[in-house]
């Protein structure tokens, strides 16, 4: 029934980082059974170097953490790759979460979540590796190579985590349709029932950090009042 | 009321003539108050007692003038007599005699500064002629140079028309001189009446004596006094300043430290000098400041540990629970192969988990309302919108129980600053609760399934979303105790949708947070509406909703008594 543990072809490798040993040993089961292999850290302090060791495709984070904080392991792998990040948080306090996703995080979910809702979630953020067909695409001076992965202006290469990558794409593919967030967040997000919107609108923020000429003015991300997000004039 | 328009209007020249000003610091400032009714008092005092020793020192000099004068005059006639008396053989003739009467009188009233009339003679029975006789203006009066006969009182004149009137005094304005030279010296008129021993007639003699010594002394009293009351008063209101100065700085300083206390401010206190009123003013302020303190630090210590508790119980028991949920959905899926009696225990600890799970989840937000800590995420929201997606999540059970979902919604959007996630729960929230009981007891006889009306409007102040049952209705009073928390209509129902006794509780907070009302009403039998009115604006007072709390099919039993409670206000 649940597929041995030394198969060669899993779906994808997570990092676990969380400090209760009975949690994490039961996400290991979990994410066994759906197909993952685990890896698993108990101390933030030591999550770097599993980081760099196992090369996960996933990395399950949770913010309360002994030797770091998970905010700020968050922010160190941000640094240095665009992995999916999913945090796990026992506060479903707005501040809390907001804190993690501008902290670089891609989505979160709060304790005690149901373990399929967390399998939908990790499948959601490995998916994208499915190979796209070449298309290149321009939103404001942005020019977009969709295959490439790779977001230019004027020659110069814009880093995007592949989430904010995702968001660009979904809006310069359709330059005059205003998108709420709902409708992003089950386009982009791959989430059929409505989730949490603030995370579309930290990843706006985000996106609008990196590619706007000036963030408070937005030009390519343009918000639609009461709507939802477009792309801006071309 | 007639008398309003004026009021406005001397309200109005008060405000403009800048007297409104004055009146403002008057009613504002002790200080003025204290040294303006000081001043005003001493004032009245000091023309008080002016006026009574001006009053007495006038009758005591007059008094001893008037005194002096009369014997003067006594002394005057009395020699005058005695002079007739011894001349009487020399000078028959009457004429001459009279003369002989009046002239040195009226010398030696030039040298001592008195005016002399004789008028006469005064009619008698005995006297020839009998003309009356007497007056000034009758002729035959001899008077000083440069006097004004009209000087004597015709009060006077009067008195002297018989003879053997008795002597009189009276005052008198005495006019010297003519035209433009005419001067007006205050004096004493005396009369006495003299009678010639050459032929009996009797003469009025009037004596004219000035008082300007005495006025003189008047006026410089006067003056002294006038002074010496302007300077009394200006020292007692120099005074009554100081004093109020004194009295009136710690009150400022205590309201000075109040205001700074109420606004937060708390280390706040006043210093204590003495230890007299004023210091136990400062003294018990003080001891207010540190008990008030006392009391909110208190206050924030347990609001604070509260918070924390409810954060800290929410970790530690979320992050066991997600293990036990996890371990749980293993067991669940895994029980096929278990034998019969450890499948159907995985089973109901996968559904006891689920019921755990959401009680849970409605304790820590309550607590969290309780604590203060809820805070809003405010966006402009389509209740329409949400209201059209809670309904769309709540279709499959309301299949499966058999209700039909209705919206109702006004064919544009219905905007309120509201937190999306608070708005939408709460409308899940009144939906499932309307489906928990859309079917009463009566619904069997009914044909088709029962329905749920969900029905949202706006204006402009206020957005409004109704959810109306037509199941087994609330009973008379019930439609308060709703929102209470774990209440239970009838502690026998079941509740297939799963709710925790606290979902009312937790909307209703959720609506207070927004400054919105959330309201029930039900009748036996006839089903339940709650409606959600949010403001259009966060913070706006909410005054009417666009959507009303009675049903409209209900208002049709206009004689039974409408059992609309207030739920939230």
């Amino acid at each position: 029934m649940s597929l041995p543990a030394d198969q060669t072809t899993t779906r994808g490798n997570v990092l676990v980082v969380d400090d209760d040993a009975s949690l994490s040993e039961m996400l290991a089961i979990v994410l066994r059974q759906e197909g993952f292999d685990s890896q698993l850290v108990a101390r933030g302090d030591e999550a770097m170097d599993a980081f760099h060791d196992y090369k996960p495709d996933v990395v399950l984070l949770d913010l309360m953490l002994p030797g770091m904080d998970g905010i700020e392991v968050c922010k160190q792998i941000r640094q240095e790759s665009g992995v999916p990040i999913v945090m796990l948080t026992a506060k479903g306090d707005t501040v809390d979460v907001v804190v993690g996703l501008e902290s670089g995080a891609d989505d979160y979910v709060v304790k005690p979540f149901k373990p399929k809702e967390l399998i939908a979630r990790i499948r959601a953020r490995v998916r994208r590796y499915d190979s796209a067909p070449s298309e290149q695409l321009t939103i404001g001076d942005l020019s977009i190579d969709v295959a490439g992965h790779q977001v230019t202006r004027a020659g110069q290469a814009i880093a995007l985590t592949p989430l904010e990558f995702d968001l660009l794409v979904c809006l310069a593919r359709k330059p005059h349709q205003v998108f709420s967030r709902e409708v992003l967040l089950e386009q982009v997000w791959g989430y059929r029932h409505a989730a949490d919107t603030r995370l579309v609108n930290v990843h706006v923020q985000r996106l609008r950090s990196k590619v706007e000429h000036d963030p408070e003015n937005p030009e390519i991300v343009v918000t639609v009042r009461g709507v939802g997000y477009k792309a801006g004039p071309v | 009321m007639t008398t309003s328009p004026w009021l406005r209007r001397w309200g109005r020249f008060l405000r403009l003539s800048g007297l409104g000003t004055v009146l403002a610091f008057w009613r504002r400032s002790i200080r003025v108050r204290m040294v303006v009714s000081t001043v005003v008092l001493t004032a009245l005092a000091v023309v008080l007692v002016g006026w009574v020793l001006l009053v007495q020192t006038r009758s005591g000099l007059l008094d001893h003038r008037v005194d002096a004068t009369l014997a003067e005059v006594r002394e005057e006639v009395a020699e005058a007599e005695s002079g007739l008396a011894a001349a009487s053989g020399v000078d028959v003739d009457a004429s001459g005699q009279r003369t002989d009467l009046v002239e040195p009188i009226i010398e030696r009233g030039l040298s001592r500064g008195f005016w002399v009339v004789l008028a006469g003679p005064v009619a008698d029975g005995t006297a020839e002629g009998g003309s009356s006789g007497g007056r000034i203006a009758d002729g035959g009066s001899e008077w000083s140079p440069g006097l004004d006969t009209a000087s004597v009182p015709a009060k006077l004149e009067d008195h002297f028309q018989q003879v053997g009137a008795s002597s009189a005094w009276t005052y008198a304005d005495i006019r010297t001189g003519t035209g433009a030279r005419l001067q007006h010296t205050p004096g004493i008129a005396v009369g006495s009446q003299v009678t010639l021993p050459a032929n009996g007639t009797t003469y009025n003699l009037y004596f004219l004596v000035p008082l300007t010594q005495e006025q003189e002394t008047l006026t410089l009293i006067t003056r002294g006094l006038l002074v010496a009351g302007l300077i009394l008063i200006v020292l007692i209101g120099a005074a009554s300043w100081l004093v109020a100065r004194r009295v009136v700085t710690p009150i400022r300083l205590a309201r000075q430290t109040a205001e700074r206390l109420a606004a937060g401010r708390l280390e706040e206190r006043m210093a204590v000098t003495g230890e007299d009123d004023l210091a136990r003013l400062a003294v018990s302020f003080n001891q207010m400041a540190n008990n008030l303190q006392n009391q909110i630090r208190q206050l924030e210590n347990l609001s604070r540990v509260q918070r924390r508790f409810t954060s800290d119980v929410s970790h530690e028991l979320r992050t066991p629970l997600t293990t036990v949920r996890m371990a749980s959905d293993v067991l669940h899926d895994a029980r096929s192969r278990f034998d019969p009696a450890a499948a159907r225990a995985a089973e109901l600890l996968q559904k006891e988990l689920d019921r755990f799970e959401t009680l849970l989840v409605d304790l820590l937000e309550i607590s969290r309302f309780d604590a203060g800590a809820a805070a809003l995420d405010v966006d402009d929201v389509d209740l329409v919108d949400v209201a059209q997606r809670v309904a769309d999540s709540y279709a499959p059970l309301a299949v499966k129980r058999g209700v039909r979902l209705e919206m109702h919604t006004p064919g544009r959007p219905c905007l309120a600053e509201a937190d999306v996630r608070r708005v939408e729960r709460i409308l899940r929230n009144l939906v499932a609760n309307a489906i928990d009981h859309a079917i009463g007891p009566t619904a069997g006889s009914r044909s088709g399934p029962a329905t749920i009306d969900i029905y949202v409007d706006a204006d402009s102040h206020a957005a409004a979303v109704a959810v109306r049952d037509h199941g087994v209705g609330l009973a008379p009073g019930e439609a308060a105790m709703v929102f209470n928390r774990f209440w239970r209509s009838d502690p026998a129902r079941d509740r297939a949708s799963g709710g925790t006794g606290l979902g009312l509780s937790i909307a209703l907070e959720d609506a207070r947070l927004h400054g919105g009302w959330l309201q029930a009403w039900g009748r036996p039998a006839e089903g339940a509406q709650f409606r959600l009115t949010l403001p259009r604006r966060i913070g706006a007072p909410l005054r009417h909703s666009p959507l009303p709390l009675v049903p409209v099919d209900a208002i049709d039993h206009a004689d039974q008594v409408a059992r609309a409670a207030e739920g939230a206000s």
